[in-house]
């Protein structure tokens, strides 16, 4: 159980520092990566961020809501080859709104609150991912997987 | 951390942190100088307030949505503003919040206070920033003292600021604001001093108004002057002003007052006084080992130093800074208020009777010569107004500005924008003008046989009132095929009115009913109800000149286009002329005069072409999506016809999306066809954004290399909320 606790905390411990994640959607089997300023609940269950509804990234997960979304405490120095944890999240996305949106959109702008006029934007949709499997990678080859119970 | 200190506290050290205005105050406070109470907020409360809550990152976000040097002013002006507004919704972060209150509260209980600008960097810049930051006298209570800190903290950010660190190399991005709280010392008579010319060191130079300092240092109140012989400090000269207005303290701030008779008929200070003045100025100059600029006032015969600053004099060879320019843009009610006279009452009449004159002569009974002059006359006549047109007319627009900020200053509306809708819905040329075609479009629609004959192209018996009609239109108008108003058959091969019309009869437009006159009411009422009293009335005054100064940001063009296209038919006459000629393979002399005219005169288009998408080693570049400005809010999607030249416009469809470089209200005709607004010119203010907001439609304006990089036909998406383009096809990579 503690390794169980040990990894959650680790997870939590990136949703609190790394502001960015990568993205990854596809289109018609052609992947597609991008970068998201994200917010995870501590219940590790979801992972939200914001999207214009004109992107390409929108557009694919509306034809597919299948992503992954990679969050890592790199530094882009060599030390990361040790030091830095990554964790691969699985999960299907779909747009929110109502109560649950007013809710995220409280927690993303605590930690963007810069980001106040695109959140807030129209033209933006919340987009939530329910995860169902984190892939966390350390000491440059160590994988553990932790499956979420929905 | 240290956020507040007083002016004996300070140490050498501390000068980077509270700046050199702040720091000289405090070295005159230790020599004994009579300096009014005072306190000083260090850059550190500066950056405790940008550093909570995201607001560095959200200044900086704002700041690099393009290159600063791609920026035109207009632009720079909608990014002040929107800082400004930030500041001013943002609440002053605690524990700071807490401190300063109770700091201010203890030290000056029951005072008005003086809050004015220290800017650190000014140090570094050798060059000096007078002018360039808020300062604010006589503020009352600790909550709008905090409120005017926010203030002078956002005036780091002004367009002014931010074009002058440019100018001189700071980097704004590393700049910080440090304040100064001081009691407001209500003197009676106030000045500056210079201890040495500037361009005579011989001299020393002494301006005084009565009341306070504010009304010479903006420059609303004319001061006497004294010309001061520097080594015996005997008076040289004196030259008195009309004294007819002195600035004094009002409940908020400052007014400006008629001043006492009693007081108009003699100078505010004594001879021996100038001399008195002199000396403290010269004690100043021995401190700091420079000429001093010094404000200074006097209350019951006591002398207080305001402020101290170095006289920045130029060195042979030195070219001048632009801070004076920087600093003109800005405007003054008064000075708004004495151009819309000069604007209404002489220029608008002035260019009506002088289009109307010109229509009215017959060109077609002149000979060869005579024509070749009227040409010339009418190309000199048209230039005087596209001089008077940057002159006078592009400098009104600042009434909108003007008001822009003080109605965020008394709503702090989310939206630093709001109070444009205030403004639309006046009575502009182009919307009579659109109006009218949507008349006609409607007589075209209902009416089959109208229809038929137009779509074949046969435009003779269209049936007595619609040709009255369109008569009235193309007289008042043009006929819409010219770049300019008025003009006529400047495409000789199409009728552009009838296309639009077609167009506009298959495709009613429905923009106009999308805004709501009530709501600008409810606006409007909400506004004025922020002021009692004479602020009242002080706030409609400018409310009425923000409206004008709108309507006439339009208006112009559309007289201006009038004359311009009494100039094109001379020349097409004259071009008709020498054609005829030409084609008959005769040459009489007299038409070379013509011919040599003619080439003068060059009508230019947009000559952006189209951008290569693919490079010599066939690498192909898409744009996807492009960032400008948030110009007019909402999302659209459709088809972009890229207007690169005026003739363009007749092929506009319904619902297609007008991407141009730069839209003038002489083509703003095809708005109600338009589901959107893209332009390569940005600003708030600009005539696309006018127009698109008029009509509520998705505007975004200040992408660089607009025509160029979007092509007609290209599917493309415009977002009015965040000022994107996003060019599609399909979701295809």
């Amino acid at each position: 159980m503690a390794h169980y606790q040990d990894i959650k905390e680790q997870i939590r411990k990136l949703f609190a520092n790394q502001k960015l994640a990568v993205l990854s959607t596809h289109h018609s089997g052609q992947p597609y990566a991008s970068l998201v300023a994200f917010v995870g609940k501590k219940d590790l269950k979801e992972i939200f961020f914001i999207t214009s509804r004109t992107t390409r990234k929108f557009a694919n997960l509306s034809a597919d809501p299948r992503v992954a979304i990679l969050i890592n405490s790199s530094l882009n120095m060599e030390s990361d080859f040790h030091d830095a944890v990554s964790v691969t999240a699985l999960g299907n996305a779909k747009e929110i709104h109502g109560a649950e949106k007013d809710e995220f959109l409280r927690l993303y702008l605590t930690k963007h609150p810069y980001l106040e006029a695109f959140a807030t934007s129209p033209t933006c949709a919340v987009v939530g991912v329910t995860i169902t499997t984190y892939v966390m990678v350390k000491n440059f080859q160590q994988v553990m997987e932790l499956h979420i119970d929905q | 951390m240290n956020w507040i200190v007083s002016p004996l506290e300070i140490k050498p050290d501390h000068r980077e942190r509270i700046g050199p205005k702040a720091y000289s105050l405090s070295l005159m406070a230790r020599e004994g100088f009579k300096i009014p109470d005072t306190l000083f907020l260090t850059v550190d409360a500066y950056n405790a307030f940008v550093n909570a809550g995201g607001l560095r990152e959200r200044i900086l976000l704002e700041l690099n949505r393009k290159k600063f040097k791609d920026m035109r002013w207009e632009e720079i002006w909608d990014c002040a503003t929107r800082i400004r507004n930030i500041f001013l919704k943002k609440q002053i972060p605690e524990p700071l919040n807490s401190y300063l209150t109770q700091k201010i509260q203890s030290r000056f209980t029951g005072k008005t206070l003086a809050v004015r600008s220290s800017a650190p960097d000014e140090d570094a810049s050798g060059s000096s920033f007078a002018g360039l930051h808020e300062s604010f006298v006589n503020v009352r209570g600790t909550s709008s003292i905090l409120d005017h800190i926010r203030l002078v903290w956002a005036s780091l950010w002004s367009d002014a600021a931010l074009l002058y660190r440019q100018e001189i190399g700071l980097d704004v991005e590393k700049s910080a604001m440090a304040v100064v709280l001081q009691e407001t010392v209500t003197g009676n008579r106030s000045g500056v001093i210079f201890s040495q010319n500037p361009n005579d060191e011989t001299q020393v130079i002494i301006e005084s108004v009565y009341g306070l300092n504010q009304g010479l240092v903006d420059g609303r109140i004319e001061p006497d002057r004294w010309i001061l012989d520097r080594d015996k400090k005997t008076v040289l000269s004196h030259t008195p002003a009309q004294r007819e207005h002195w600035m004094i303290p009002a409940e908020h701030g400052v007014e400006t007052a008629p001043l006492p008779e009693d007081l108009s008929r003699r100078p505010p200070l004594s001879s021996k006084e100038a001399v008195g003045i002199c000396d403290l100025a010269y004690r100043a100059e021995e401190l700091f080992k420079a000429p001093q600029d010094v404000e200074w006032t006097i209350k019951n015969d006591t002398l207080y130093v305001l402020q101290s600053r170095p006289i920045t004099t130029l060195s042979p060879g030195e070219t001048q800074d632009k801070r004076a320019w920087y600093l003109s843009l800005h405007r003054s009610v008064e000075n708004l208020k004495a151009l819309r006279a000069t604007i209404e009452e002489t220029l608008i009449p002035e260019m009506s009777k002088t289009a109307k004159e010109l229509a009215e002569q017959n060109i077609t009974v002149l000979s060869h010569r005579q024509l070749g002059d009227e040409v010339r006359r009418r190309q000199k006549i048209n230039q005087h107004w596209v001089n008077t047109y940057w002159e006078e007319f592009i400098p009104y627009a600042h009434g909108i500005r003007l008001f822009g900020q003080y109605y965020n200053d008394a709503l702090r509306p989310d939206d630093p924008y709001e109070f444009m809708n205030l403004l639309t819905q006046t009575k502009m040329a182009s919307l009579e003008r659109n109006q009218l075609m949507e008349d006609l479009a409607s007589m075209v629609r209902k009416d089959r046989h109208l229809f038929g004959r137009l779509k074949a192209g046969k435009l003779l018996g269209l049936g007595s009132e619609f040709e009255e009609k369109v008569n009235q239109f193309i007289e008042k108008f043009g006929d819409l095929s010219c770049a300019v108003t008025g003009g006529t058959e400047c495409a000789t091969d199409t009728r552009p009115l009838f296309k639009l019309l077609l167009e506009m009869a298959v495709n009613p437009s429905s923009l106009a009913s999308r805004k709501n006159p009530k709501d600008a009411l409810l606006l409007q009422q909400r506004f004025i109800d922020c002021f009692q009293g004479s602020k009242r009335k002080q706030a409609e005054e400018l409310l009425d000149l923000a409206r004008s100064s709108y309507r006439l940001r339009d208006d112009d063009n559309i007289y201006l286009g009038k004359i311009e296209a009494q100039l094109l038919s001379a020349v097409k006459e004259a071009k008709s002329r020498v054609e005829s000629f030409e084609r008959r393979g005769t040459h009489k002399s007299e038409l070379d005069d013509l011919k040599s005219v003619i080439q003068d005169l060059d009508y230019g288009t947009d000559n952006r072409k189209a951008s290569v998408r693919k490079d010599q080693y066939g690498v192909k570049i898409n744009p996807r999506q492009l960032i400008g400005q948030p110009a007019g809010p909402g999302l659209s999607k459709g088809i972009a016809r890229v207007v690169r030249q005026h003739l363009d416009l007749q092929d506009f469809k319904h619902s297609e999306i007008l991407v141009c470089d730069a839209v003038d209200p002489n083509m703003t005709f095809i708005i109600p066809l338009a589901a959107g607004v893209v332009e390569r010119r940005g600003g708030m203010l600009i005539h696309g954004a006018i127009i698109a907001r008029e009509y509520g439609l998705p505007c975004v304006t200040g992408i660089p290399d607009a025509t160029s990089l979007i092509h007609t036909g290209d599917e493309i998406t415009v977002d009015g909320y965040l000022g994107i383009v996003t060019i599609s096809k399909g979701n295809k990579m």
